[in-house]
């Protein structure tokens, strides 16, 4: 399935950052073309570099109602002492603010897996970012589309 | 992707059951419909969108059927010509003017109207007769909506009417728009006739309870076959939410692929999803969730010839109003689908003797309302007809109706994709006018738009039709529009699939800025006041005397 055709040109920039495992966010794009979500993921990731995997978000593909559209994130993570999930950070980007939540776990949650109700005020992309204990971070985006309606079928 | 031997498989037992060897001009007979050598130890039938379509009726497939990237050049998304060859369908036969618009005049007139639930009536009696024990007739849902006896009686009438042939389990879409309480009203009437209601992706919005059982198990021919019902994931967004405001809906392909493992775990030889999703979403759920053998596929109203196959599933649809009864044969061994044999029965009127107990059951259903439905308001010189990714003529003439009867420069109508056809020189009957118009939000409104804001809302639609990933899809076909040109690229990113757009009366580009009278009914959002469209239609067509719609050259695809 082609997606390349809907993907505009800073989605592009952060999606390739995020497939190459040893590239950085943000990537080459000057600080004054980025999205303050961006700005705000940069901060977050510093000079780290941003992996692929392990983040399952949950959302509808279309928001039934785009005043509250039900978010589940779960990490992949065994959370011990050694290997936990510790900060997962919701971004929508095309909100006016778009840091909807931030999520902090320690291995006595047993696993990092949260769900809440979000607003988003258009379509775009709902991004979390993971930050584990050893240090590494993880990225993952899905799409929600906030539409007026209207029936065919 | 469809393997050429799939394929040809396909066409062999399509050749088998009759209806493909019926040469051009050939009147299919009751025998040569039913033709089928069995196989195996469980038989499916699949019927779905029935859209209250209870008579025969004259049905013309779409002749644009756009899909987007690489699915455009596969089923569903083919028409016509194309279409036929793709399933080895001979031009001017009987099947050949089941599947393709092509010729569509004369070929309407040369083999009559098709479907009528009396005849599907006395199909499925055939089979069952010929395979008792081992038969399940599957409902694919927006079978209770459509036409006037359906809205009159709020589903009732069909719910009634369908009891002589009570499919064994049922989903749905436009069920859900008569509301919460009328929908459970039906869903009892329906199981008192031995229908279950099945519905895995229906959640109660507080606690997220289902609202439906999902799955049954059935026996049939010493097999354990599970179905799992899918209802459109879309309802509340398609259709007003308002209408059943505690319940959420959704793909939830996790969830279903959990029932898939849980119908297994209970024994489940087969798993069926009989899906209300659309041919596109479900083919790409059949990338993604393993162990489903048979995909019963309805909502978009599209039909398969053959199996379209998806690793080890089969999906097929059966089309819509009645026009197509699918068969599927299965051999079973070892807890698994070993072989398959498929019809899909094209249900021509004139060739099949129709069922007495539901022929009697249709007749009542409408009898009620024989004065209204009959009233003849005007006479079409010029074919009427709905389906297609633009606008159908019976969508211009209601576009013109609402701009004539309100004063507004522009009007847009939804893209539905039921209603019959009419062909040229008939009579336009009221029942005729219902049955492209009968819904539960039928008012029409009048509000003033920016040039802005309608193209913000053909692109929001076009999105909805043309993202291009399948779980994106809402299904339907584009936004019908009134006194309005404008190109459309399918293919182009979100946003800039609408060019051009010029406002016809002055022949002007669209203005941002401006504001323009439009005219529209079928409002998901709010309640409004004005009057049903069938009666802004009506006027219309009483003061017209004679129609004759020029297909509409002002809105092309790029």
């Amino acid at each position: 399935m082609p997606i390349t055709a809907h993907i505009g040109r800073r989605t592009a920039l952060t999606a390739a950052g995020a497939l190459a495992a040893a590239a950085v966010l943000p990537p080459a794009a000057p600080a004054a073309t980025r999205t303050p979500t961006e700005v705000t993921i940069a901060k977050i990731v510093g000079n780290r570099a941003v992996n692929q995997g392990r983040i399952a978000i949950r959302l509808p593909a279309i928001a039934e109602n785009g005043n509250a559209v039900p978010l589940t994130v779960a990490v992949e993570s065994p959370m011990t002492a050694a290997d936990h999930v510790k900060t997962v950070h919701i971004f929508a980007d095309a909100n006016p603010f778009a840091e909807v939540a931030s999520f902090h776990f320690t291995p006595a949650c047993g696993r990092a897996e949260a769900s809440t109700r979000i607003r988003l005020g258009e379509t775009q992309d709902v991004i979390a970012v993971a930050e584990m204990s050893d240090g590494s971070v993880y990225l993952a985006r899905q799409e929600v589309k906030v539409t007026i309606g209207g029936c065919g079928g | 992707m469809l393997a050429r031997r799939d394929l040809l498989a396909g066409a062999a037992a399509l050749a088998a059951s009759g209806s493909l060897a019926a040469a051009a001009g050939e009147r299919l007979s009751e025998d040569a419909l039913l033709r089928f050598a069995p196989l195996g130890q469980v038989t499916l039938l699949h019927l779905s969108d029935l859209h209250g379509q209870l008579l025969p009726a004259h049905l013309r497939e779409a002749e644009i059927n756009r899909g987007v990237g690489g699915a455009r050049a596969e089923p569903p998304f083919l028409t016509g010509a194309a279409f036929r060859r793709w399933f080895g369908i001979a031009a001017g036969t009987p099947m050949a003017h089941a599947v393709s618009a092509e010729d569509f005049e004369r070929l309407a007139r040369s083999y009559g109207r098709m479907g009528g639930l009396d005849r599907i009536a006395t199909l499925v009696a055939a089979i069952r007769a010929d395979r008792p024990g081992r038969t399940l007739l599957l409902d694919g849902g927006d079978t209770w909506q459509g036409g006037w006896p359906a809205l009159a009686s709020r589903g009732a009438a069909i719910v009634a009417a369908m009891a002589p042939l009570a499919p064994e389990a049922m989903t749905g879409h436009w069920e859900f728009t008569y509301g919460a309480e009328q929908m459970r009203a039906l869903i009892a009437a329906a199981e008192a006739a031995g229908t279950r209601f099945l519905a895995g992706n229906v959640q109660d919005r507080e606690w997220n309870d289902d609202v439906f059982p999902a799955l049954h198990l059935f026996e049939r021919g010493g097999v354990a076959v599970a179905v799992i019902g899918q209802a459109f994931p879309y309802t509340p967004i398609a259709n007003p939410a308002r209408l059943i405001p505690d319940w959420t809906m959704g793909i939830q392909a996790e969830k279903l692929a959990e029932r898939v493992a849980e119908a297994r775990a209970a024994g489940a030889e087969v798993v069926v999803l009989l899906s209300h999703n659309g041919v596109a979403l479900d083919r790409a759920l059949a990338r993604r969730i393993e162990g489903i053998d048979v995909i019963l596929s309805g909502h978009t109203h599209d039909c398969t010839p053959a199996p379209l196959t998806v690793g080890r599933t089969l999906l097929v649809a059966s089309g819509a109003h009645g026009k197509f009864l699918t068969r599927i044969d299965l051999a079973v061994a070892g807890g698994r689908v070993v072989e398959h044999r498929h019809a899909l029965i094209p249900v021509f009127a004139e060739a099949i003797r129709p069922d007495a107990a539901t022929a009697a059951a249709v007749a009542a259903a409408r009898a009620p309302h024989a004065p209204l439905l009959d009233t003849v308001l005007a006479e079409t010189e010029t074919t009427l007809w709905r389906r297609g990714t633009l606008n159908g003529t019976w969508d211009d003439l209601i576009c013109a109706a609402l701009m004539a009867e309100t004063g507004a420069e522009i009007a847009l109508s939804p893209g539905f994709r039921w209603g019959t056809a009419l062909p040229a020189a008939s009579p336009i009957t009221m029942e005729a006018v219902l049955e492209q118009t009968a819904i539960t939000y039928p008012n029409v409104w009048r509000r003033s738009m920016t040039g802005e804001q309608i193209k913000a809302l053909l692109e929001d639609v076009a999105d909805n039709l043309f993202h291009p990933d399948p779980f994106y899809q809402q299904g339907g076909d584009m936004v019908r529009a009134g006194g309005l040109g404008f190109v459309l690229d399918p293919d182009a990113p979100k946003g800039r699939r609408i060019d051009a757009l010029t406002l016809l009366a002055s022949g002007a580009p669209l203005e941002a800025g401006r504001s323009y009278a439009v005219a529209g009914w079928a409002a998901v959002g709010e309640e409004v006041a004005g009057p049903p469209v069938w009666e802004t239609v009506a006027a219309h067509l009483r003061r017209l005397g004679t129609v004759r719609i020029a297909p509409n050259a002002a809105i092309r695809l790029a």
